[in-house]
């Protein structure tokens, strides 16, 4: 929770022991800090930004809302320096300024937390931050200066840690903190509670707020309008790269908020009636235990779960706790040493690969869309040909592995229709879509060929609200239909509002799965920060 | 002052498509400079390079005889390379091809059929294609950088050849000359129009590869394994595509190709072996494959135009007096437009000044940190 006022006094006192760090030229005057006007960007025939206006006061915390490929990466890739606009000016503290690489935008004070973390995993915290440093400054000093800055914000880090070793939480921090020791009067941070428990979001939140009482001001590009109507002082909302409406997000509801991004209201998911009698098990895991394929993963320890037909069940986790790990070993690009740890509709798959298992009426989904799921530059056509190729061979190949490129031409159209895929042209490459777009294709993709089992890892992160709940709504249909669904999400909401039953991975073991109607997020979320299901005392105090 | 290179963030596809014609239109203008150098008149030396030997009809089949390895080799290589195996020792399984194929001939030159020919080119192909199995299995197996692997086999290969010519397999009637003895008859590759010059069939077995390897890229599952393999080794394993499997197939067609071009360049073109057999084919396939765009329909223009600058170097000898160094010069600046037009397509070059004159306000305020 956000700590009571009464603690500021103190901790501004810490900031002005730091010398130089926080000062900056806050008391000037009460002019706008950031004024853009008619911002435009066009790619080949989408304008991604069309004269975008937007205005960031001092000591504010902006909101940028908008559904995937809205245009809220673009804008915010011309506000760092990452791409050039086409047109439009941007006004710096009133003097009009062409920033022209992230550089030349940490000079004037813009710093950027992006959604994904640029760290090498083999440094430490402190050679990490040095590295982006242009001062070229000695170890020693940069550990102590991010020790400093990093007690002062309250964002504890040990400088010295391996990268690799650390939660992705406490890889955020380092980003932050990365970005403070730049002295910016402008932080963009990019979807940043996406990857943390509910505990840590609040943390992040003191901070967000102790930067706002020092006069910084803050664009804060998010999906979780909870939190954008808890923290923000006024929001931007973009729809098809033009600003469709500027709120104060505390006047407004969420459900107003998603009707600005998406131009009508978000459907709510309808779980429709659950009966309580499930099917047979088509999944069943027992005792999978995995080693660690390399320095920096996660071992699976003794995981024992299974499925059963019509049963949507959801595994929460901080990521990096072995999420990654364990899809890979259900899915079958990990095999097993024994074929009955992993059982696909009650046969034996722990030694079949990914083909084999796709065979018995599996369909896999990853987290990572681009580089896993599909191959960025093939078109979504031959995408779709990438986990369907065997299991559709009649309909796809033609003798001697020739393809048929009418056929899974039109299966690419039907999917993209039926999941409602935006493009730009008839046949784009994947890396041409944005991330909600080719996740939808790629959800839609196993969707297709209604499969007995779907596994899907991170369904929907970093898609926008109305993206969401087409996917979560086709999840819960096909588990409707029969199939078993287990779904591996760092988004505790959806969790609780597809699953029957969700079960918590830390440091590679899974916890006895919850049903819904016991399940809390204070319950999921101590599981979550490690805490035994049996004593969430021990857990509380230790936070405390 | 110094350079950066940044990503452009949209690359132009007219350029992308240009970009082969841009790297032979700069090349020709450095070759003129270059000549120019030399005191040689550029417009004529440039004419006896490149034009001179397109005018007669045996010197287009002297053409076909240097394309032949090139495309065969380069085809191969594209696999490789799209499939993100970089080979770089085609010159060694070229020359291990070549031996493999002249066994029948050289020992066992009393055995004389109309089968020996089709032996001698599978037996090419085995060569080569075993040879190039050799750094395959080790980067399968253990991790081995093929592209180390691959380059110091070629040495091996080399050196081998050099000894087979010089000891065991040396002519007895040769008069200690280091050369095998002659193919007979039946082992020689026929050429396709003998009434008007030398070009055998190793040609068409080269266009044939690339026709049938434009096909497997282009239309077949297992093309589609090697594109997505080479982009995103994940979304290959994912789809169930085996990146073992993927290292030897590669390396087998590649090496296969080399081992054939190489018995096609002995027993069409040479007709023995000699200590060097090659005027580095393998390694200017290389440049083959990227001036082709990795696209077998491609290389087969690109091994023509490659081809012209053997025959250019040649012919620029004997008419303006040049060294056929200057061939190899051709082909390296040809390799360094290819490559920096490609660069520059996905790049732009940035001059960055020197840190503090640029840096001076943020600079002070940093001293004033450790102050």
């Amino acid at each position: 929770m956000v700590m009571g006022t009464n603690d500021k006094g103190g901790e501004n006192a810490a900031y002005s022991q730091m010398g130089g760090v926080v000062k900056t030229t806050l008391t000037d005057d009460s002019g706008l800090l950031l004024d853009v006007r008619g911002l435009t960007k066009v790619f080949g025939s989408l304008k991604a930004c069309d004269a975008v206006d937007l205005t960031i006061g001092r000591g504010e915390i902006h909101a940028l809302l908008g559904e995937n490929g809205a245009g809220k990466s673009t804008f915010v890739k011309m506000l760092f320096g990452a791409l050039e606009p086409a047109a439009g000016t941007i006004l710096w503290k009133g003097n009009p300024v062409a920033i022209s690489s992230p550089g030349e935008a940490r000079r004037l004070g813009i710093g950027m937390v992006f959604q994904h973390f640029s760290l090498f995993d083999a440094l430490t915290a402190a050679e990490n931050i040095m590295l982006s440093l242009e001062d070229g400054a000695q170890i020693n000093t940069v550990a102590e200066r991010a020790r400093k800055v990093s007690e002062a914000y309250g964002l504890p880090l040990d400088p010295y840690a391996h990268v690799g070793d650390l939660s992705v939480g406490e890889r955020q921090r380092i980003e932050i903190v990365r970005c403070l020791l730049q002295n910016p009067e402008l932080i963009i941070l990019d979807e940043p509670t996406s990857v943390l428990t509910p505990q840590e979001a609040d943390k992040l939140f003191e901070t967000l707020e102790t930067l706002r009482s020092e006069g910084r001001s803050i664009l804060y590009i998010s999906h979780r309008l909870e939190e954008v109507k808890r923290m923000c002082d006024r929001a931007t909302v973009l729809r098809h790269g033009r600003v469709v409406a500027q709120c104060d997000p505390r006047q407004e509801t969420a459900s107003s908020l998603a009707r600005m991004m998406v131009g009508d209201e978000v459907k709510g998911v309808e779980r429709g009636a659950r009966g309580g009698d499930k099917g047979n098990a088509l999944l069943e895991v027992r005792r999978l235990s995995s080693r660690a394929a390399h320095p920096f993963a996660v071992e699976l320890s003794d995981i024992t779960l299974s499925v059963r037909a019509g049963e949507i069940l959801g595994i929460a986790g901080v990521a990096g706790n072995g999420q990654g790990e364990f899809f890979e070993a259900i899915s079958g690009e990990v095999l097993q040493e024994d074929a009955d740890v992993v059982r696909i509709r009650g046969q034996s798959a722990g030694r079949l690969d990914i083909t084999g298992r796709r065979l018995l009426g599996a369909g896999f989904v990853p987290e990572e869309r681009l580089g896993h799921a599909a191959a960025p530059l093939l078109p979504l056509s031959q995408n779709l040909l990438l986990s369907r190729y065997s299991t559709d061979a009649a309909a796809f190949l033609a003798p001697l592995g020739f393809i048929r490129y009418g056929a899974i031409a039109r299966a690419a159209k039907r999917i993209v229709d039926a999941m409602d895929v935006r493009k730009s042209t008839e046949d784009p490459e994947a890396t041409a879509l944005s991330g909600g777009n080719l996740q939808k294709f790629v959800i839609g993709r196993e969707l297709d060929r209604r499969p007995g089992l779907m596994v899907v890892d991170q369904p929907t992160w970093g898609v926008d609200a109305g993206a969401a709940a087409r996917i979560r709504q086709a999840l819960i249909d096909l588990a409707k239909e029969g199939a078993a669904v287990l779904v591996i999400s760092q988004d505790l909401d959806e969790l609780f509002e597809i699953c029957d039953a969700i079960a918590v991975m830390h440091k590679g073991r899974l916890s006895a799965p919850l049903p819904i109607a016991e399940a809390t997020y204070e319950k999921v979320g101590l599981l979550m920060g490690g805490a035994h299901a049996g004593d969430p005392q021990a857990r509380t105090e230790e936070m405390a | 002052m110094r350079l950066e290179l940044i990503k452009r963030p949209q690359q132009s596809p007219l350029f992308s498509a240009l970009s082969p014609f841009l790297a032979l239109g700069l090349t020709l203008i450095a070759g003129a400079i270059m000549f120019l150098a030399l005191g040689k008149n550029p417009f004529s030396a440039l004419y006896f390079f490149f034009i001179d030997p397109l005018l007669e009809v045996w010197s287009l089949h002297e053409l076909a005889v240097k394309a032949a390895p090139l495309i065969l080799i380069g085809v191969g290589l594209s696999i490789c390379y799209l499939s993100n195996n970089w080979n770089i020792g085609a010159e060694g399984q070229f020359i291990v091809g070549a031996i493999a194929g002249s066994i029948l001939p050289i020992l066992f030159p009393a055995f004389q059929s109309w089968i020996v020919l089709p032996l001698m080119l599978l037996m090419g192909i085995a060569g080569g294609a075993a040879y190039g199995a050799v750094p395959a299995v080790l980067k399968a197996r253990f991790g081995t950088n093929e592209i180390l692997t691959s380059l110091m086999l070629v040495y091996v290969a080399q050196l081998f050849l050099d000894w087979l010519v010089r000891g065991p397999w040396r002519n007895p009637e040769g008069f200690n000359f280091p050369e095998t003895r002659n193919f007979h008859s039946y082992a020689i590759l026929p050429e396709m129009l003998p009434a008007s010059g030398r070009a055998h069939w190793g040609f068409a077995f080269a266009i044939i590869a690339a026709i049938l390897l434009w096909f497997m890229l282009a239309r077949t599952l297992k093309g589609f394994e090697v594109k997505v393999i080479g982009q995103s080794p994940r979304a290959g394993r994912f789809a169930g595509f085996s990146r073992t499997r993927m290292i030897i197939f590669a390396f087998l067609v590649s090496g296969g190709l080399a081992g054939l071009a190489g018995i096609s360049e002995v027993s069409g073109a040479i007709g023995q072996l000699r200590p060097s057999i090659s005027p580095g084919y393998g390694f200017t396939a290389i440049i083959v494959a990227f001036l082709g765009r990795l696209n077998p329909l491609g290389i087969i223009a690109a091994g023509l135009v490659l081809a012209l600058s053997y025959l250019g170097g040649e012919a620029a000898q004997i008419s303006i007096g040049v060294t056929d160094k200057v061939a190899r010069a051709f082909q390296g600046m040809l390799l360094f437009f290819v490559l920096a037009c490609d660069t520059l397509i996905h790049y732009r070059i940035r001059l960055v000044k020197p840190a503090p004159a640029l840096a001076a306000a943020p600079a002070n305020e940093r001293v004033e940190k450790h102050a």
